[in-house]
């Protein structure tokens, strides 16, 4: 069965920092995710011209015929300036998906889980923070999120709320080139000691996924090795320099 | 969909035909369909990226071979070698015009080995469990290498170093990071991403980027 390229409306834009923006995506016929996946979008222009891009998808599957994809500005691309500056609610998009079977996590599959994000590679881990509170999930679980500085943090509100529910999710942020005063985080840029303290809680047996900047995941995926974990508990996906 | 849908607004960032050291014509025409140029090299992996030590590294033919074979890194080493500058594209979108490598022809890795007259297909398997499949017209007759050099220097080990398969006319899931055997086989055996929902084939050419494309 083919993947099956499909219009969706958009239904809502909505601000996660001065340079991250989510888009609701209604797909009447969309057959479901797993959270972790993304879906390609196709851009056509009148004379036929037509790229196509990859984007996580940012929504639990609990949310029945509808998608959220969080997409960071990159200042020169030729896809993301154009989600930003041009498409509002009403614009119909050309996608398909869901994609990937292996960057994902379900309640089902087990924890403890450890999430460690860089920037907008947070955007699939939160598809499984969303699922598995959603699922009632009480699988300990906690994030390391890597962001530049405070208002660059994406979803931050919600990350905190998250947090806040008594649920067994926790967030440790850290902000490696600006941090406000009366900052108790980290600030600097994830390490196999910074690994190691937030692991520490989670016991044995974790699954580990890190999502972010090719060096950043790569530090990560190597630093959990020499922790201790299995190679085929930590599962990554990156995005490199490029990033358009 | 039948009737070509336009996206509200679009109009894209066009080559200038004249820019660039080639012309704007000749890049787009090595250009897949779906897929953007780029001259990074950027970094694709499932999991952590394995370090075997070279001095445990081999690379072996096996399967439907009158004689298994492997060789030693400092035996591969010794294996003639060609330089080749290709074009490759990621599933993910990027291709990347006249990359350079140094390696050895799969037909120099397979001369000798006599194949069974069933043998049709090729697993590559790699440390950390990969496997991709292909079938063996599609790696024969100068069309995949075993690079050990990119762009003059040794094969990062985040980019599949100390060696990796490479086939250009393949999306590059193709193309085994860490590769360290090819295990011949008459019938077809679908790899990690062929099992995933990524597709048998991967010609970027026909856009075969998903199961059934």
């Amino acid at each position: 069965m083919s993947i099956d390229w499909q219009l969706a409306m958009v239904t809502a834009v909505r601000d996660e920092t001065p340079t991250v923006r989510s888009f609701t995506l209604g797909l009447p016929g969309w057959a479901g995710h797993r959270p972790g996946q993304h879906i390609d979008l196709r851009l056509t222009a009148a004379d036929g011209y037509s790229v196509e891009r990859s984007y996580s998808i940012a929504s639990e599957p609990e949310r029945a015929g509808e998608v959220d994809i969080t997409v960071e500005r990159i200042p020169g691309g030729e896809v993301s300036p154009f989600l930003h500056e041009v498409v509002v609610p009403g614009d119909r998009l050309e996608v398909r998906g869901p994609i990937g079977g292996y960057f994902v996590w379900e309640a089902g599959l087990g924890g403890p889980l450890l999430l460690i994000a860089g920037g907008s590679g947070v955007v699939p881990l939160m598809a499984m923070a969303r699922h598995r509170a959603r699922a009632g999930s009480r699988i300990p679980a906690r994030l390391l999120f890597s962001s530049r500085g405070p208002d660059e943090i994406i979803y931050r509100d919600e990350l905190d709320r998250l947090a806040a529910a008594g649920d067994g999710f926790a967030v440790a942020h850290t902000l490696t080139r600006q941090q406000p005063p009366g900052w108790t985080g980290y600030a600097r840029r994830v390490d196999e000691q910074m690994l190691a303290e937030v692991i520490e809680p989670l016991g044995a047996g974790v699954r580990a996924y890190a999502c972010g900047p090719t060096a950043l995941v790569e530090t990560v995926a190597n630093a959990l090795v020499r922790l201790g974990l299995p190679p085929d508990r930590i599962r990554t996906e990156r995005f490199g320099p490029t990033g358009t | 969909m039948g009737e070509r849908f336009v996206t509200r607004g679009f109009v894209g960032r066009r080559e200038d035909a004249t820019s660039g050291p080639m012309g704007g014509d000749e890049r787009r025409r090595r250009t897949p369909p779906g897929q953007y140029l780029t001259t990074d090299f950027p970094v694709l992996s499932a999991g952590p990226t394995p370090r075997t030590p070279l001095d445990r590294w081999s690379l072996s033919i096996e399967g439907l071979v009158s004689k298994p074979v492997s060789w030693s890194w400092a035996e591969f080493l010794a294996l003639p070698a060609r330089d080749w500058v290709v074009d490759i594209s990621c599933v993910t979108k990027w291709t990347h015009l006249d990359m350079r490598w140094r390696g050895v022809s799969v037909d120099t890795l397979l001369e000798g080995l006599d194949l069974d007259p069933k043998a049709a297909f090729a697993i590559a398997w790699s440390d950390g469990g990969y496997t991709t499949n292909l079938p063996l017209a599609d790696i024969l007759n100068s069309q995949a290498f075993v690079a050990y050099e990119y762009d003059g220097k040794p094969l990062a080990p985040e980019h599949g170093g100390p060696a990796r398969l490479v086939v250009p006319a393949r999306y590059f899931w193709k193309s085994a990071k860490w590769v360290r055997g090819l295990r011949i086989q008459a019938t077809d055996e679908p790899g990690f991403w062929e099992s995933l929902g990524y597709n048998n084939r991967g010609d970027q050419w026909r856009e075969e980027r998903y199961t059934d494309d």
